[in-house]
């Protein structure tokens, strides 16, 4: 048994940040990972970050991952990799395995009085005839096979969505030789940010909106897709399929909450469209229906790095004043700062619709989540 | 609202020309001056620090669209890679008689040097012209965003923002 005042679960942007605040405010934090690096999405993201100073804009994000790990580090956060957390119990224990990836695996109990889930999300499939074949695979995953494992998992890519993570990949998958022959995208428009559609662009990439995968060829892996346009109702129209030669398809439909600890937990749920689906209920500073359980980052609706670093220093200052480590008046100032930064990144025509979402969330939660 | 950059990726002439990043032909036939194709209101703001001359203004709210002050902008480029977007370019009209000078962002290895023959190419990707490759700039202050600088014929220069990935295999156009 090996006890903390504060056990942080995801070492992604959240999880650091929310760590990194607990530890500065004196917490004995305990920060958890089932992979062997701490960052979470930001170990395979190598283009520079939008955002302002504070978010650590114009910095690559594998660089901003290794800045927090030294931040909490330094902060006296302590550190586990390779463990997975399978369970959470009555009383503030945590059931773990360490070792899964490297060494011998083992069974531990953790007991901290306060928990921060900053689990993350994970990827939407999408299923057309063809699409459990080898050759089709997230566009996360294939994310970290070029920029982690530095394996190139196809030379000619047709990408299935372009919301911003598929018109990065796209560009990153090209970066590390493929060629993309086509973005398709369900909706008349492209889903993410202008500038990263204008760089696949210049590339020459077509990004095909109002257009859909109907089937992938092949008997033992992928040798192309049909794509074909379709209306507004989503149908395709006739006359319009032609064929695409890929050896690789990537699926980015967008991703939802992982909430599955924040179940197990016993938090409340709800549903947001915007957000991505289930996600635990939560108010401003980000307390779940649950006493001295917190989420942070994706888990609580997915956002991006940026607003998941915001989330979890919120949720980092607020498990010190759980704790006592802070005076209420002290966790409340600390936490506007943060909120001010949220809510200006969630401006403008793409943060907006987050905006109205999350706050809906936080009505929701303010009478559903209890104050220390 | 539907706009050439939502429906195919990348923004129109008219669009850029309406945005407060895009500089007046006057401006531009003067001499260098940088050119910001950002004209969608997301949270980003390094090009305002990045200009030692105070040319690029955001403000807030952070999603304000840059505006570019012309007059204090001498076309020297330091913007270009610290735009995460890569949407900064710089444009220098008077570097010759007949042929333009555009410096643009570029992430692709291995990296053209300077003397190549290379195609130039449209926003969308489509071949334009034979270009030359007049600069190649790696600073460690670019962290790893290459400024590639190439001369091409004037009357491109409203179009040309790149240059093919590989010159070799590009059949586009």
């Amino acid at each position: 048994m090996t006890e903390f005042d504060v056990a942080v679960i995801g070492a992604g942007p959240a999880g650091l940040a929310a760590s990194i605040e607990a530890a500065r405010r004196g917490c004995r934090v305990l920060l958890m990972d089932s992979n062997l690096r701490p960052g979470g999405q930001l170990v395979k993201q190598i283009h520079k970050f939008f955002g302002s100073k504070e978010h650590r804009a114009g910095t690559r994000g594998i660089d901003i991952a290794v800045g927090l790990h030294r931040e909490a580090l330094e902060a006296g956060v302590v550190f586990w990799p390779d463990t997975s957390v399978y369970g959470v119990f009555p009383g503030g224990a945590l059931g773990a395995v360490r070792g899964m990836l490297g060494g011998e695996p083992r069974g531990v109990v953790v007991r901290a009085s306060t928990l921060i889930l900053a689990t993350g999300a994970s990827e939407n499939a999408v299923n057309f005839p063809g699409w459990t074949l080898p050759g089709v695979m997230g566009a996360g995953a294939a994310q970290t096979m070029i920029n982690v494992e530095r394996v190139l998992p196809g030379r000619k890519v047709l990408m299935v969505g372009s919301g911003n993570v598929g018109l990065i990949v796209s560009y990153q998958l090209m970066q590390a030789g493929a060629d993309v022959e086509a973005v398709v995208e369900a909706l008349p428009r492209v889903g993410g940010y202008g500038v990263h559609a204008a760089k696949i662009s210049r590339a020459g990439v077509p990004i095909l909106t109002s257009h859909t995968v109907l089937r992938a060829f092949g008997e033992t892996e992928i040798t192309g897709a049909e794509i074909a346009r379709i209306d507004e109702s989503w149908t395709p129209v006739p006359g319009t399929s032609r064929r695409v030669d890929a050896d690789l398809i990537c699926i980015a439909a967008g991703l939802r909450p992982y909430a599955r600890l924040a179940m197990l937990a016993g938090c409340r749920m709800t549903y947001s469209s915007a957000l991505g689906g289930w996600l635990p209920l939560h108010d401003r500073a980000m307390r779940t229906s649950v006493p001295g359980v917190y989420v942070a980052g994706d888990v609580g609706g997915v956002e991006e790095a940026s607003t998941a670093l915001e989330e979890g220093r919120i949720a980092g200052i607020s498990a010190s004043e759980r704790l006592g480590m802070i005076g209420a008046a002290d966790a409340a100032r600390d936490r506007e700062e943060a909120e001010a930064r949220l809510s200006s990144l969630r401006m403008g025509p793409f943060g907006r619709p987050r905006y109205d979402a999350k706050e809906a969330i936080y009505e929701e939660g303010a009478n559903a989540c209890p104050r220390p | 609202m539907p706009s050439t950059l939502t429906t195919f990726g990348y923004p129109s002439l008219d669009e850029l020309r309406s945005s407060p990043g895009y500089p007046a032909r006057e401006r531009a036939e003067k001499g260098p001056v940088a050119v910001i194709e950002c004209v969608q209101e997301i949270p980003c703001n390094p090009c305002e620090t990045a200009c030692p001359r105070g040319a690029i203004r955001v403000g807030i709210p952070i999603t304000n669209l840059p505006a570019l002050d012309a007059d204090k902008c001498t076309g020297c480029g330091v913007c270009i890679p610290k735009c995460p977007g890569l949407a900064i370019f710089a444009l220098d009209m008077t570097y010759s008689a007949t042929e333009a000078a555009l410096s643009f962002p570029h992430e692709y290895l291995p990296l053209p040097r300077p003397g190549d023959v290379v195609v130039a190419v449209d926003r969308g990707g489509k071949a334009v012209c034979a270009s030359r490759v007049l600069r190649v700039s790696d600073r460690p202050a670019n962290d790893r965003t290459a400024v590639v600088t190439i001369a091409i014929p004037k009357e491109h220069a409203d179009r040309v923002r790149g240059i093919a990935r590989r010159s070799e295999g590009n059949d586009i156009g």
